[in-house]
């Protein structure tokens, strides 16, 4: 990896306005309690689709059930769709909106 | 004790060890769920739940529905058309087993939806209850489907 620069360069350029980059704020998938989804099943699609360890993923359904929602996971908006869409293919009641 | 249902094999299939019985029981479901989606019964709700929830999101939730609505569909309906057509099998591909999981998840969707099922509603059920007969489905469904989770979670 490269070292971080210890000075700056020197011809910085000035951003042009219609060059803004924005760093938005992250868009949080949310995965809500619900009475018919087993808890075994939760864990299993938070593994599958997401690749979370049983432990990781145990601990995020048990948010879930005890807590009534939890951040499953963050990101553009496009990737945040991505997952929604993924967890309610297999059933999960799941929303998104962007962190305040 | 119960019989292990479905059992992952060292080839990665998994063997199905279902009686007769529980096969037949299986068998109209699939169809009857595909008849019900293209319906607009209100149960339905439950398996396209917005992905906006956010009071500000209206016209992002809308675009998205546009977009993703009928891809979902699709998705469902697949899961539903490998459980149909491998009823009768004695072995699960990877594939057929993640069709199996979200086919039997979406029929006790739609069956907890329909009896408003709470987190405490596994135990008995009475015989005289009107809704014996679906609550026995449902909680045959929801035994199956732990069967299934337990073997698939051995392939992560």
């Amino acid at each position: 990896m490269a070292p971080a620069p210890t000075t700056l360069p020197v011809e910085l350029e000035e951003p042009s306005t219609d060059e803004v980059v924005t760093l938005d704020r992250p868009w949080l998938v949310i995965v809500w309690n619900d009475p018919i989804n087993l808890m075994s099943y939760v864990t299993y699609v938070l593994q599958k689709l997401f690749g979370y360890s049983k432990e990781k993923a145990t601990k995020l359904m048990l948010d879930v059930h005890h807590k009534g929602r939890a951040v499953v996971s963050s990101g553009t908006r496009e990737r945040a769709e991505m997952d929604v869409f993924r967890l309610h293919e297999h059933g999960l009641w799941a929303t998104m909106e962007q962190e305040s | 004790m119960l019989e292990r249902r479905v059992k992952r094999r060292r080839d990665g299939r998994y063997a199905l060890k279902l009686d007769a019985d529980e096969r037949e029981l299986l068998r109209s479901l699939p169809d009857q769920l595909l008849e019900l989606l293209d319906t607009n019964d209100p149960v339905l709700t439950r398996l396209y739940p917005p992905a906006y929830a956010g009071a500000d999101d209206v016209a992002l939730e809308a675009e998205y529905r546009r977009l993703m609505g009928s891809d979902l569909e699709d998705r469902h309906k697949a899961a539903l058309v490998t459980l149909r057509d491998t009823i009768d099998a004695p072995f699960l591909t990877e594939e057929q087993m993640g069709a199996w999981l979200a086919a039997i998840n979406e029929l006790r969707l739609v069956l907890g939806t329909r009896l408003d099922v709470g987190e405490e509603d596994s135990g008995e059920v009475d015989p005289t209850d009107p809704r014996a007969p679906t609550l026995a489905l449902y909680q045959y469904l929801s035994f199956l489907q732990d069967q299934l989770v337990e073997a698939a979670t051995g392939a992560l």
